[in-house]
């Protein structure tokens, strides 16, 4: 049971929730949609690779076919205390202020898993 | 007629419906007074008999029960009935982690108000289950001495979504020359400020800490449940 499907079923979940959402949006707008665009914090617990992968497959038999995923990555910042701002970790082992170093559990950006917008494809009605 | 891309905005939380049920099921919780604590950790990291532990000493003076996801089987629920607690299995199939409708699902029938604490073992996965929110009030991370100090910095994801992490098999210390040290150092680097609790669910070492801890968070949160009720009424 330890296969890569198991391995990769919550970024294939998580492909078919944006799917859904894509195909919900645009039967309501009545667009097609070409691409998607995602928001991935580093500490959503998802893999962008494996999210692309699953997305392509995920994707075959619907009406998204061919879109593309678009993902933005978010890196980890947090609140330091003694620089009174948010900051870059100094990396995701290691999560204190990249400048002055002292240690912050105050997560404000990193754990994102967002659809920021849809790229859709709209037929110019204007003559030509 | 020809066709230009153009973009609108839509920003929509992919986990949104998760995490709306989750909301729900930690409103239902605190309503009916009970505490929730959810396990996460790696496969063999003495989930289960840490739970069957902690239901056994637990029940002796409190109302207690637990939800167990598997992959497969049904046997850590069957190892946890030993406990005499009440316990459901949650099958998952192929999914490697618990989501908040799965835990509604498995909680029908089941009147919280006569609990005081629920147990939510996960999946065995260090992966996917840190971007589910299951409505639990403590989300705790086990690490074993056997699996190496250096766990939180490989997972620092679900380290980073836990609340607090717990040592298990202390027992076996010794044996695998376990650098207690470089392990709490290693919880802080990705968490700072995390609790760690070192305990053996065999011997029973460090067990009566941590259920004092469990005790302890059970009557805050009730105080606090019974502060905001009694602000609320006018």
């Amino acid at each position: 049971m330890n296969g890569p499907l198991t391995r990769n079923m919550h970024e294939l979940s998580i492909a078919m929730s944006i799917i859904e959402l894509a195909q919900e949006e645009s039967e309501r707008r009545g667009v097609q949609v070409s691409a998607v665009h995602l928001k991935l914090g580093t500490l959503s617990g998802v893999v962008k690779e494996a999210l692309l992968g699953s997305f392509e497959i995920a994707c075959e038999d619907t009406s998204l076919k061919g879109a593309r995923l678009v993902i933005e990555e978010l890196p980890v910042l947090i609140f330091c205390t003694a620089c009174g701002a948010q900051r870059p970790i100094s990396s995701i082992q290691l999560f204190c202020c990249v400048d002055c170093g002292t240690p912050s559990d105050d997560v404000v950006q990193g754990k994102e898993l967002e659809v920021v917008a849809l790229e859709i494809e709209e037929w110019d009605r204007s003559p030509v | 007629m020809g066709s230009q891309p153009r973009l609108i905005e839509v920003r929509k939380n992919i986990l949104k419906q998760n995490d709306l049920i989750a909301r729900r099921l930690r409103q239902q919780f605190r309503a009916a007074g009970v505490f929730v604590v959810s396990l996460v950790s790696s496969p063999g990291s003495g989930k289960t008999m840490f739970l069957e532990k902690t239901l056994t000493r637990l029940r002796q003076n409190y109302r207690v029960a637990a939800l167990v996801g598997d992959l497969a089987t049904e046997n850590d629920a069957v190892r946890l009935t030993r406990s005499q607690a009440p316990v459901k299995q949650i099958t998952t199939g192929t999914l490697c982690h618990l989501e908040a409708a799965m835990v509604q699902n498995a909680l029908e029938g089941w009147d919280l108000n006569q609990l005081d604490f629920l147990f939510i073992e996960n999946v065995g996965n260090l992966v996917c289950p840190s971007s589910y929110d299951l409505g639990e009030n403590l989300r705790l991370v086990l690490l074993s001495v056997t699996e190496g100090e250096d766990k939180p910095l490989k997972y620092p994801t679900i380290f980073n979504s836990a609340d607090v992490a717990v040592v298990t098999k202390m027992d076996l210390a010794s044996a695998v020359e376990f650098d207690g040290q470089a392990a709490y150092a290693n919880v802080q680097a990705v968490r700072p400020g995390m609790q760690v609790l070192k305990l053996s669910a065999r011997s029973g070492e460090g067990m009566d800490d941590y259920l004092d801890f469990l005790k302890k968070h059970l009557n805050e949160s009730r105080v606090a449940s019974n502060l905001s009720t009694a602000n609320a009424t006018p």
